[in-house]
């Protein structure tokens, strides 16, 4: 079969440029894997369940939009965002697994809910479902992106070679997803008289979730050197939400954090009740046929 | 002069050269076009659901990465193939609310469910297989835009059938309930992809027409016949079978004969009968009118840009 | 207000030294996100790649045959036939 077009007259025969149909090979192959030395293993194994969890849930959520988006260009934007998430989340769970002894798939699937280290932000329902719509997700992505870059850009001075790596990589990433929040931020914040209303309202939905992304973990002090503080991250983050409300039109909702529980949240494993239905479905046919190879 | 145009227009075909956008063309070849070209964009769209069902509960992280670039592809094709039909002067908001208003078609195939996580599999080598054989000649069809389309169509859908059948080669490789649950998936959608060439030549309403105009190439019977020939060894080799006891290979033809599917079936899935055809119109209809106030507040704030951009001018 | 967003033609240079070449087109709602937009449905956001988007209703296409009086009713709007005219001289079977 000849496939003979202007598209290969573009690139030659080399097609791993095009967005479609090419395969996933491994995005860290030649990092060094050895763990620095001095630091506790295990609290570098939970960091990386932290962020890969972030990105595992997230994805999760953003992937429910697929076939569901209000345009087919914004369909394939979101799908683009939810696999460049995966991978981020399958490149940290292989590394917690390295200390572990468990693959991403053991991670990924057979842990039980409190076990997840992810933050409530990236669990709640922020729509297709009823939990929000169009207007929410973005909000959720806006926070979500903007923070995660400031947390990958320092982490790229990570002493793990492979946190450093993944933050690496996946800061061009982020600058996109975050790009494309905010220029969604602000079409939805100046558009209509309903979509300000809604963007506004996706925004007092994800404010009690944001508190959290900001609170230092005993396992990020432990981890000087390794894991980038996220308290350090706050003053460049308002700056930039900040920046985009105001081209937006929008205002800063009032700061309510989501109350602890017994003074824990999602980095402790203690999730909204949304989690526990996220992991039913995701892990129900994994759980189900135990012994099978996919 | 008329006459010359058409005249042009017949030669033009006959030499197998493209007809493109802005060359004069008969009224029926720039409505079958339309017509073909949107069912063939509705299909992909409407196809990201079936396997999309399965993208939350795919059971390996990587299965999933492959599933949501998959699906993804889709979107991708009905993009394409859309603004192939506004080469002919449709409109993409156009088409979709014909197609959730139910006044066009896309394939029947998709209205049947995606019961395990093998039909993903079985999707990706029989439906992407079948999709392939029927559009394949697709990639020399008479008009450009099309034409150009299906090449990069067909190069991805080739792609998801390896992918699809990847997937079955490691599940029989697995536990037997997983062998039995690929076995099971080939029951259900080896009928329904027999189906996906058409109902047979002796039926066939569109095809002579569409065969002068060079926007078909080949016939549903000598297309399905083809399918059915590629695709036995590959059960074979993959060590499923397919229910259908007529199948054997005839000697003297050089080709294998098998059974007919059911007929009365494929006009009831048609007509709106299937398991998923409300669901999925539904599940469309509910995306694009959801969508809708964001559509509107995007226009509306390149509008009030445009507008400032000129006072500033 | 109309929801549906312009049409725009991409052009993707695939590497330094080639033209930029038509490959489709999308809908955007302005040139902004049609580039994003581009990036997304055309490339796998290739940062050597340059993308060009141009609304479809701003191409001027000559006929293919000026001669020719007969242009099919909508044969002068001209966003309605994105051209997919830089196929190089060297592709077979186009």
């Amino acid at each position: 079969m000849s496939f003979d077009n202007a598209y290969e007259s573009l690139l030659g025969h080399e097609d791993s440029h095009w967005a479609f149909g090419t395969g996933f090979s491994e995005a860290l192959s030649g990092v060094n894997r050895e763990f620095p030395a001095g630091v506790d293993r295990d609290d570098i194994a939970t960091y990386c369940l932290m962020l890969g969890d972030d990105a595992l849930i997230f994805s999760q959520r953003l992937s429910e939009w697929c076939s569901r988006a209000p345009e087919l260009e914004e369909d394939i934007a979101l799908a683009n965002i939810a696999l460049d998430l995966l991978g981020q989340a399958r490149m940290l769970l292989t590394r917690a697994g390295e200390v572990l002894g468990k693959s991403e798939d053991d991670l990924a699937y057979l842990r039980d809910e409190r076990e997840f280290r992810n933050v409530h932000l990236a669990e709640i329902d922020c729509g297709p479902g009823p939990g929000g719509d169009f207007g929410t997700t973005i909000a959720r992505l806006l926070v979500f992106s903007s923070w995660r870059l400031a947390l990958f850009s320092r982490l790229r001075g990570s002493a793990d070679p492979v946190l450093a790596a993944v933050a690496e990589k996946g800061l061009k990433e982020l600058a996109y997803h975050r790009d494309h929040a905010a220029q969604w931020t602000v079409r939805l914040g100046d558009g209509t008289d309903e979509s300000h209303r809604r963007m506004q309202a996706g925004l007092e939905r994800v404010w009690p979730f944001v508190d959290e992304l900001f609170a230092t973990h005993p396992v990020e002090a432990r981890l000087a050197g390794v894991a980038v503080d996220p308290a350090s991250l706050k003053s460049e983050v308002d700056g930039v939400l900040e920046a985009v409300f105001s081209a937006a039109g929008l205002s800063r909702p009032a700061d309510t954090r989501a109350a602890r529980v017994a003074g824990m949240a999602g980095r402790d494993g203690v999730h909204t009740e949304a989690m526990g239905y996220l992991l039913a479905e995701m892990q129900h046919l994994h759980r189900s046929l135990p012994g099978a190879v996919w | 002069m008329a006459d010359d145009l058409e005249l042009r227009f017949e030669r033009t075909v006959q030499a197998d050269a493209r007809i493109e956008p802005r060359d004069w063309m008969p009224d029926g070849y720039r409505k079958t076009l339309i017509r073909q070209i949107a069912q063939h964009a509705h299909s992909e769209i409407i196809g990201m659901q079936p396997e999309g069902n399965w993208i939350s509960r795919a059971p390996s992280l990587r299965r999933k990465a492959i599933l949501l670039a998959k699906v993804q592809d889709e979107a991708g094709h009905g993009l394409y193939l859309y603004s192939a039909t506004e080469t002919l002067g449709a409109d993409r908001e156009d088409l979709t609310l014909k197609l959730i208003e139910g006044r066009q078609k896309y394939s029947s195939i998709f209205n049947y469910p995606t019961l395990t996580f093998a039909d993903v599999g079985v999707i990706g080598w029989l439906v992407d297989g079948a999709a392939i054989c029927n559009q394949v000649p697709l990639c020399r069809t008479s008009y450009g835009p099309y034409a150009r389309a299906m090449i990069r169509i067909c190069k991805e859908e080739s792609f998801h059938q390896r992918q699809g059948y990847e997937l079955l080669m490691t599940m029989m490789r697995g536990t037997q309930q997983q062998r039995d649950m690929v076995q099971d998936a080939v029951n259900r959608w080896w009928w329904p992809a027999l189906m996906m060439f058409g109902p047979p030549d002796s039926e066939s309403t569109n095809t002579e027409q569409s065969m002068a105009w060079r926007i078909k190439r080949d016939t549903n019977d000598e297309l399905r016949q083809k399918f059915v020939n590629m695709s036995v060894p590959q059960a074979e080799k993959l060590g499923v079978t397919f229910p259908d006891p007529d199948l054997k290979w005839n000697e003297e033809r050089g080709q294998y004969d098998f059974g007919s599917p059911d007929w009365d079936e494929f006009w009831q899935v048609v007509k709106g009968g299937g398991v998923c055809n409300a669901q999925r119109i539904a599940h469309r209809r509910k995306a694009h009118e959801d969508g809708a106030w964001v559509r509107e507040a995007a226009a509306a704030h390149a509008a009030k840009q445009a507008v400032a951009k000129e006072g500033a001018a | 207000m109309s929801t549906s967003w312009p049409l725009w033609e991409v052009f993707v240079r695939g590497k330094r030294g080639l033209n930029h070449v038509h490959v489709g087109s999308l809908h955007a709602p302005d040139a902004e996100m049609a580039l994003r937009n581009a990036r997304d449905v055309y490339t796998r956001r290739n940062e050597g790649v340059s993308i060009w988007v141009v609304p479809a209703a701003a191409i001027t296409a000559s006929s293919p045959d000026e001669k020719d009086p007969f242009f099919s009713p909508s044969g002068d709007k001209v966003y309605r036939h994105p051209t997919f005219y830089s196929i190089p001289e060297d592709v077979p079977h186009l």
